[in-house]
Parts: structure tokens; sequence; C-alpha cells
């Protein structure tokens, strides 16, 4: 199983990047720990499904702030690899680039693709509206796009799909409450995304059934001490190809800020049905560098 | 039931169980979790030291009478912790006024509270919240 070992390079690649980073220095780490998040599944940072209101990296309103990350999700008959890097710029906008790769598992097997992937590249794009998620009273309001370009249509197409390319507009809300669970930190945020996406756009965009859709997404998380957070996210999606039936994603994590320079994600993950195949349940891992 | 409502249940009851939580009844003060006077003033030194040794802070209390900061910041803990204190200082805009404070040096200062609270055993949660008594007041202490 080449997992582990593709992991542990991009942990290597990681490593290194943050070991010459110190160095730079544009970069700005005067925001308190793990108010960057983590970077969820198309390159923003959020949790590990939902992009969060706030901007990548750990820069304020003073500097800018640079983060890479690398995911695998890996469920009964599919798995999903994602990584990507994003700039804040003086904690107000944040750019990101970003390509999945989804591994067609037994669904490849059953269609005499063996081995078969999907790509798609994601250039995202947030904006900070208003707010501090810990500072101010009233939430952290971010405005933000995620344009997706699917690489490989040819499955997409023939399943239904219209469009090999889209474009997702969200608006997120992401307050912290100080002492707000039972005295322990907690995190609350909400998503509202526009999208035609079909499983993230892996399955292109449009369907026989519908286009362009409205979907809540939500995290909320507890954070037992200032580098350690459990929480739980929800992702509503749309149902817009006849051929299959397309579920919400949801999952319960764990992450670890054991500084400013790395996160980990844990998950476990319940991505419904994909594509025919049933209750697709499996582990979520992501890991961070920041500036 | 279908699937939102079911998160919106789940989250109500983590909500709800941790807001019970959040009741215990015969509530210590903030100012006796934190060990009221001798508890406050081992913190603030502790506080002090970490101060000093960050130049991006020391900076800042560069022409500062340290004794006089020190009565006053324990004072003012006293005080918003409900200990028996009343703060008899500067009101926080005046006091920080010309420091021009940075979000980047008040989150240093955060840091450094958070560490000096550790090195002092006071429970995450009482830590959290002074914190957020703290967080209330940036606003009257950066960029002034
Ligand atoms: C919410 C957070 C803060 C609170 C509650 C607070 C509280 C106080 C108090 C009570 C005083 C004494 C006022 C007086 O002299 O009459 C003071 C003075 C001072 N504070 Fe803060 N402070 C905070 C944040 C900061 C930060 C982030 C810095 C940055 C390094 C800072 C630097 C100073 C300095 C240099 C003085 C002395 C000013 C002088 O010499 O007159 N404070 N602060």
């Amino acid at each position: 199983m080449t997992t582990p070992i593709s992991l542990l390079r991009t942990v290597a690649l990681l490593a290194a990047c943050v070991s010459v980073m110190p160095d730079v220095a544009l970069a700005d780490r005067g925001r308190l720990l793990a108010t960057g998040g983590a970077t969820q599944l198309e390159g923003a940072a959020g949790g590990g499904l939902v992009p969060w209101a706030v901007l990548s990296g750990y820069a304020t309103r003073d500097g800018y702030g640079a983060t890479a990350y690398a995911t695998r999700v890996e469920v009964d008959d599919y798995a999903l690899d994602s990584g990507g890097v994003a700039f804040t710029a003086r904690n107000r906008i944040e750019v990101s680039i970003a390509r999945q790769r989804f591994h067609l598992g037994t669904l490849g097997d059953a269609l005499g693709m063996p081995g078969a992937t999907i790509s798609q590249d994601i250039v995202g794009a947030k904006l900070r509206l208003a707010g501090d998620a810990i500072y101010t009273p009233w939430p952290q309001l971010s405005l933000g796009v995620q344009h997706k370009k699917n690489r490989d249509f040819g499955v997409p197409s023939a399943v239904g799909a219209r469009d090999d390319h889209g474009t997702d507009v969200y608006l997120a809300a992401t307050k912290v409450f100080l002492g707000g669970a039972g005295g322990y930190n907690l995190l609350v945020n909400g998503t509202l995304r526009s999208t035609e996406a079909n499983q993230l756009g892996i399955l292109g965009f449009g369907g026989d059934r519908g286009g362009r859709r409205v979907v809540g997404e939500a995290s909320v998380a507890v954070l037992v001490d200032p580098s350690l957070a459990f929480g739980v996210e929800y992702r509503q999606k749309p149902d817009h190809l006849a051929f299959a039936r397309e579920d919400a994603f949801r999952d319960v994590f764990v992450a670890w800020f054991p500084n400013k320079h790395l996160a980990a994600v844990a998950a476990w993950a319940d991505l419904g049905s994909v594509a025919t195949l049933d209750d697709q349940r499996g582990w979520y891992l992501s890991l961070q560098a920041s500036l | 039931m279908n699937a939102p409502n079911r998160l919106v249940l789940f989250t109500l009851a983590i909500v709800l169980t941790l807001a019970g939580c959040a009741t215990p009844r015969p509530a210590p003060t903030l100012y006796e979790q934190f060990g009221a006077e001798p508890g406050l003033a081992a913190l603030v030194d502790d506080l002090l030291e970490r101060f000093a040794d960050d130049p991006r802070v020391g900076v800042k209390f560069a022409n500062t009478n340290i004794p006089r900061f020190r009565r006053l910041f324990i004072e003012h803990l006293c005080q918003i912790m409900d200990g028996p204190c009343t703060y008899t200082g500067d009101r926080l805009e005046e006091a920080h006024r010309g420091l021009s404070i940075d979000e980047g040096t008040f989150n240093a200062v955060v840091e450094h509270l958070i560490d000096a609270m550790d090195a002092q055993r006071i429970p995450t949660r009482a830590q959290n919240r002074l914190i957020a008594k703290l967080a209330a007041m940036r606003k009257d202490v950066i960029y002034k």
C-alpha cells in the first residue's frame, strides 16, 4: 500500500519547507495558535470538509502568511488525495490553489478501468469582510470563491454532468466563544455555499436533475487546550445526477496544533453514497505546514 | 429523520450538555481560582520575567515605573476577577496611548500570559475565563 509512504514523503517535504521558513522576513506569526484553522478539502482555511471564515496561516493585519497542506481520505471503495498552498495578505485576503485526485477504486475495477483516477484543479480566494473570530463580539465573516476545473471529464460526462468547470461562492461565519463550552473554548462555524458541483466537482458540474443550488455546512469544535480540538462537521451537497444519489459529508475530527508551523487533523468521515456505492466511510488524515 | 435535522439535534445535545457543565453551584470567584492576592502576585511576577525576555514586549515597558505597573496590574486583575479590590490606575485607553501596540504584540502578551498561567498551574477553564475578559478589552489597548 502506497499511502503511508506518500504521506511520509509529504511530511518530509513540508518539514523541509518549514525548516527554511523562519528566515522568511515577510512571515507574520502574530495571530494566536490554531486561529488559521486547518485546510479543508478544496484548499481553503477551515476544518476538514468546510471552509471557515478564518484565513490561512498566522498573519495579522500587519503581515503575510502562507500554508501548504496534504490530505488523504480513504473510504470503503474510494480514496481522495488533496494538496495545495495558500497565501494570506494582511489577514484580509487568502488566495489558494489545490489539486484533488480521486481514486475510483472498486468502481474503476467494475468499469474495466482499474487504477483510474479523476483529478481537478481548484483556485480559491477568500475575503474577510468583518470581525475577528476571537476578539469581536460578532463572528468573523468572510466571502469566498472556489473555481474548479475537472481534468478528467470522461466519466463525469458519461454519467450526465453538464460542465467540466464551475465556481462555488460561499459566505462563512466563524466565532470562538472563549470558555463557551463549560469553560473550554468553543468554535462554531456556519457556511452557506452556492454550487453546481457534483461530489465536489469530481463528477463535474450540473446534471440531468439541476444546476446551481445553495447548501449549508457547519462545524462545531471544542478546544480542550490551546493546541487540541475535537469537533464535528457536516456538509450538505447537491444531488443533481440521476444515475446515483449524492449524500451529505460528515465527520468527527481531532485537530492538533503543536506549534504555529504544523497542524494535523485526523477524522472519521462518512461520505454517504458516492457514485452508486453506498455507505462510504473511513478515515481522513491531513497535515498542514505554515510559514 | 433526514440528515440535517439529525445534525442539528446532535449539535444541540452537545451545547446543552456543555451548558449544563458550565454552572458549578457554589461558584468560586475567578479571584479565588487564581489563588487570591498571593496567587496573582506570583502570576504577575512570572509574567514580568517573560516580558523582559521578549524584546517585542519589553521595549514597550522601557519608560515604565515597573513597581507601579506591577501594583496597578495586580489591582486591575483582582477587580476584573471579582476580587476585593478597587482599581486606582488610569483608564486602559489612557494607559496605552502612544504605545502603538499592534495585534501581534497583543497576542504575544496573551501567549506569555498563557505560559505563565500554565507555570502557575491555573486550570485551563479558569484561564479561559480570564482571557475572555481581557479579550473584550483589546479594543482599548491596541493601535492607540
Ligand atoms: C487587555 C489587556 C491589557 C490590560 C488589561 C492591561 C492593563 C494595564 C494596566 C492596568 C496598566 C496600568 C495603568 C496605569 O499605569 O495607570 C497597564 C499599563 C501598561 N501596559 Fe497594559 N494591559 C493590557 C495589554 C497590554 C499589552 C498587550 C501591552 C504591550 C506590551 C501593554 C503594555 C503596557 C505598558 C507599557 C504599560 C505602562 C504604561 C506606562 O508606563 O504608563 N499592555 N496595562
